[in-house]
């Protein structure tokens, strides 16, 4: 399956296997009026299987949340044709609208047009407490 | 224009901050007449949306004794939040009649959200298990009024660790005093949250946790006692089952310095014996007038009038 290069844009390699719908709903993709590419399990001798997301165009995308949802992701930067950048991803200090607060005792379990907002209170253990009721956060299993 | 101060957590205030509330508040017991017309035309709003005895007569009479007036609520029902109402809408009504709001909500954060919304200054008199730094300003006035000093203490923490906001905000503050040592003295169930332990550990406070509070007493200069709330509970049975975990009682002081002070922040239920009242380490009646005065500091200083 061929899909074309990217002339000026982003690409995200090395997304895990699976994860590309999350991302590209994440970073607003389905509103970004360019041309967008998911590629979802390709062979890749790194991690076995990964999906890859290319956008071709100048636009804006929130870049740091994606150090949330996975580090080990590549971020190529790209402008005519040629690698620019390749953005070294890390946990983002804050999350806001990305998870939301579990804590029954919180504000927010009451009020539901809050938004939720998280910040990073370990980065060792990516531990991230609610800014309301500094609750950390758990991911469901 | 000047920009507005709330007050949500302890540490939204810097220790010289409090030392200079503690002045003030000290100077206000010294010289009350001097106080009594400060704050004519200025009004509090006090805005409870959970029942509150203390914090809010508190909050009133400080506002009275500062001659100013105080308008509000004491519970979510006679408010419009019964009919839906968010607290930001209540919150900027109540900035149009108001020159400073004391909130309470039984929801954690909620003071947080007023405060984005506030035009006059927010002070946080408790949400839910969360924080309530008045009470802990009331509780270092306490102490600096009774021990003379802040810091080179031994401060014993008993009862309700986990859903004890009083017992948060106070290490919040503590730890930011030279040579403060905390005992931890609840059942498993309601040992201090991971969040509060880090807190000490970050700031390499000395901290330890016992279930036996004769084998902690010998060595506490204050011991401050908790109740197991009912209303943090979800489930009846956990609350019945912990509720007597630990009974203060006159007989057990014998062990303790002479020079300890026993505190509370009430109301009590049971974890403090009657026959405790006349001790003379007994402080939490002591202390209650303390949140008065701390209190009408705090209002002067939010409202950058001392």
């Amino acid at each position: 399956m061929n899909i074309d290069g990217v002339n000026t844009g982003v690409v995200l390699d090395h997304i895990e296997a699976g994860k590309g719908w999350e991302i590209y709903n994440l970073l607003g993709l389905d509103k970004v009026d360019c041309t967008v590419a998911i590629i979802q399990r390709v062979n890749s001798t790194k991690y076995g299987k990964k999906d890859i997301i290319k956008v071709d165009g100048d636009v804006d995308l929130d870049l740091d949340i994606l150090g949330y949802f996975d580090t080990k992701m590549t971020v190529n930067i790209v402008k005519d044709h040629k690698l620019v950048e390749k953005v070294k991803l890390k946990l983002p200090q804050t999350l806001t609208g990305v998870i939301e607060c579990k804590n029954p005792r919180c504000i927010t379990s009451q009020e539901q047009e809050i938004v939720h907002k998280f910040r990073l209170s370990d980065p060792e253990n990516k531990k991230y407490r609610c800014i309301y009721c500094d609750v950390v956060y758990k991911e469901s299993k | 224009m000047k920009e507005l101060r709330h007050l949500i957590n302890i540490t939204d205030l810097t220790v010289d901050e409090i030392n200079h509330l503690i002045e003030v508040a000290d100077d206000i017991i010294d010289n009350p007449e001097a106080y009594q017309d400060i704050c004519a035309h200025k009004k509090l709003a006090t805005l409870f949306f959970e029942p509150s005895t203390r914090t809010r007569l508190s909050f009133t009479a400080a506002m009275m004794e500062l001659g100013g007036n105080v308008l509000g609520f004491d519970q979510a029902a006679s408010s419009s939040t019964a009919k839906g109402e968010s607290v930001s809408d209540t919150i900027v009504m109540a900035s149009c009649y108001s020159d400073i709001i004391a909130m309470r909500h039984p929801k954690e954060g909620a003071p947080f959200v007023a405060a984005n919304h506030a035009e006059v200054p927010v002070i946080n008199a408790g949400d839910g298990g969360h924080f309530h730094p008045t009470q802990t300003l009331t509780d270092l006035m306490t102490i600096h009024r009774k021990k003379g000093k802040l810091g080179g203490l031994t401060i014993g923490l008993c009862g309700d660790l986990k859903f004890g906001r009083t017992v948060h905000s106070l290490i919040e503050a503590m730890v930011r005093y030279d040579d403060v040592k905390f005992v931890m003295i609840s059942p498993e169930e309601l040992d201090l949250p991971g969040y509060m332990k880090e807190t000490l550990d970050a700031e390499g406070v000395e901290w330890k946790e016992t279930r036996s509070l004769e084998e902690a007493m010998p060595e506490l200069d204050v011991l401050y006692m908790t109740r197991v709330q009912k209303e943090r509970f979800f489930n009846e049975e956990d609350y019945i089952r912990l509720k007597d975990s630990f009974i203060l009682r006159r007989k057990m002081l014998e062990d303790a310095k002479e020079d300890m002070i026993v505190m509370h922040p009430l109301p009590r239920v049971n974890e403090i014996s009657v026959d405790v009242d006349d001790d003379p380490r007994a402080t939490y009646f002591f202390q209650a007038l303390m949140g008065k005065y701390i209190r009408m500091a705090l209002i002067l200083f939010m409202l950058g009038m001392k």
